[in-house]
């Protein structure tokens, strides 16, 4: 496992910011880091960079520990904080330059373009930092993070301020990335994480409430499977019961209606069951959990 | 390290920073030593540059907290130094980086003033009639004081991610340590046991036993661990994170 994270805590007085969480993240693997703000994320993140030391438990980058004094360990992370800090009065290839220059790179002019020419910095490369917009200084961001070619990333809200297209240009870029590297990336965009990411943790109050594929956990929260239905006519209420493995329904506009289901063979039985009514179907979806409905439920149940 | 100390001189003279302060000090020190009277070399019967020297500290107690409040301030401020430290580079490397950047600024600063020097020198009777080797360990106390007053200023940068608060706290504490000891010493009831050893902890007394030409081994001692004093203080501050 690239980053291994177990039963680590960290606690600031008497809060407790992060309260014995376990994940891990494979090679080649994007993981979405998921949570409102405040849940601990950004804690969790600055100890894996080591930043931060834990209080309890202890983290694994490619099976070594991770540690301030570990410098070793340090030029193998690339890291993108939130509000991505930049020296506002360098320029653009000075700021690389420099970063070049701590990670001691053999060609860094090199590099640097080419971390230029991926990040899509072209024509912004020769300008003050401080000139930039909001989209090309997280391109800086992002470049910084990848310059000295680093096996794990950790990017925090990675793409916050990019315009629609720059999102998607950097979307293709991190998932290029995700190929090869190992990527912990946390954001509120949850569309992000159905676009990204392979595997979802979600993190609320210090602790994880979910772990795993985004549709086995929508599978999983739903308790079941829900259809939506339109038939000709309207169906009697008590009529619904003769499904077989029916749940529930609800009506959601005229002659429309919801039916949960126990198991994914409930198309198949509101089909049958029309058959047998003499119902026409006139359109008939599987309704899958959205991501933000899996988030808001996961967090903000009442502890 | 390496890295740091060319960023920091880098951005002292990308910025107006380098020029302002080292501009400042130049001019602040020809109006006093040439123009005003009161310590106007050309009004004094010796050719001498000793008024530099009692000036000089002067300037320095607020022209370097002035240069140096930003090094960890801003850097906290803009949380750049949280990406620093996750990058591999120890935060000893960082401070030295750093320091040595202060005082590579204090040598541009100072290299200057030899015109000065240089000035008195032709002006002596006949020209060339000056204590030349008091004048370079003069200039050597004065670096060492500068040094000093360096690592005070990023020891309070490191405090603090307001500049102001760290500049009123540099200024306080080189204010103590260059004057501060002197006075207390000078109270009635320390005088004849403690006021000597008193004394001996402000940099005054050993700066002014450098001046007049001796290097003493127990002074550069002094300035060695006063200096690093403040920079263990300052790793101290920057490692521990709440």
């Amino acid at each position: 496992m690239s980053i291994s994270v177990s039963n680590l805590s960290k606690h600031f007085g008497p809060q407790k910011a992060v309260n014995d969480i376990s994940f891990q993240v494979g090679k080649g693997e994007i993981l979405g880091f998921l949570g409102p703000n405040g849940a601990g994320k950004t804690t969790t993140m600055r100890m894996i960079t080591g930043y931060l030391a834990p209080d309890e438990g202890e983290i694994t980058i490619n099976g070594t520990i991770v540690s301030e004094d570990n410098l070793a360990i340090k030029a193998q992370i690339g890291y993108l904080p939130e509000n991505n800090p930049l020296y506002l009065d360098m320029y653009v290839r000075e700021y690389l330059r420099y970063v070049a220059r701590i990670y001691k790179l053999d060609h860094p002019w090199k590099r640097i373009d080419e971390v230029i020419g991926m990040t899509g910095l072209g024509i912004e490369s020769h300008k003050l930092i401080r000139t930039l917009s909001k989209g090309y200084r997280q391109r800086v961001g992002l470049a910084q993070a990848i310059l000295h070619n680093p096996d794990v990333l950790i990017l925090d809200e990675a793409t916050s301020g990019l315009d629609p297209n720059q999102l998607i240009e950097i979307r293709q870029l991190i998932r290029d990335l995700g190929k090869e590297k190992t990527i912990l990336l946390s954001t509120h965009i949850m569309q992000e994480v159905q676009a990204l990411c392979d595997r979802v943790v979600i993190i609320n109050k210090g602790v994880i409430v979910a772990d795993g594929n985004i549709h086995m956990l929508s599978q999983k929260l739903a308790g079941g499977v829900k259809v939506e239905v339109v038939f000709s006519r309207p169906v009697a209420d008590p009529t619904f019961q003769e499904i077989k493995g029916y749940r529930s329904h609800e009506k959601s506009g005229e002659n429309r209606y919801i039916i949960s289901g126990e198991t994914d063979a409930i198309n198949e039985t509101v089909f049958d069951f029309a058959v047998s009514k003499n119902l026409k179907i006139l359109e008939m979806t599987t309704m899958r959990e959205s991501v933000e409905h899996i988030f808001q439920q996961l967090t903000t149940k009442v502890s | 390290m390496r890295a740091i100390y060319v960023r920091e001189l880098a951005s002292y003279f990308s910025s107006m920073i380098a020029y302002i302060t080292v501009g400042l000090l130049l001019a602040v020190l020809g109006l006093v030593l040439w123009v005003f009277p009161d310590f106007s070399l050309l009004l004094t019967p010796f050719a001498g540059i000793d008024a530099l020297f009692e000036i000089a500290p002067l300037i320095f107690i607020f022209l370097i907290p002035a240069f140096t409040m930003r090094t960890f301030a801003e850097e906290k401020q803009a949380a750049t130094l949280e990406v620093l430290l996750t990058r591999p580079v120890s935060a000893w490397q960082i401070i030295i980086g750093k320091f040595l950047a202060t005082l590579s600024w204090l040598i541009i600063a100072l290299v200057p003033t030899l015109i000065y020097v240089y000035s008195i020198y032709q002006l002596g009777s006949p020209p060339g009639n000056i204590d030349l080797g008091q004048i370079a360990a003069s200039y050597f106390g004065l670096f060492l004081l500068g040094a000093v007053f360096c690592a005070i200023g990023i020891l309070a940068s490191a405090q603090t991610s307001n500049q102001i608060v760290a500049f009123v706290m540099a200024v306080f504490l080189c204010f103590i340590l260059y004057y501060g000891f002197y006075f207390i010493s000078r109270i009635g009831s320390f005088s004849g046991n403690l006021d000597a050893i008193i004394e001996s902890l402000g940099i005054d007394y050993h700066y002014h036993s450098i001046s007049r030409g001796v290097i003493d081994t127990r002074d550069l001692a002094y300035f060695i661990c006063v200096i690093g004093l403040c920079l263990t203080w300052t790793w101290v501050s920057i490692t521990k994170r709440k």
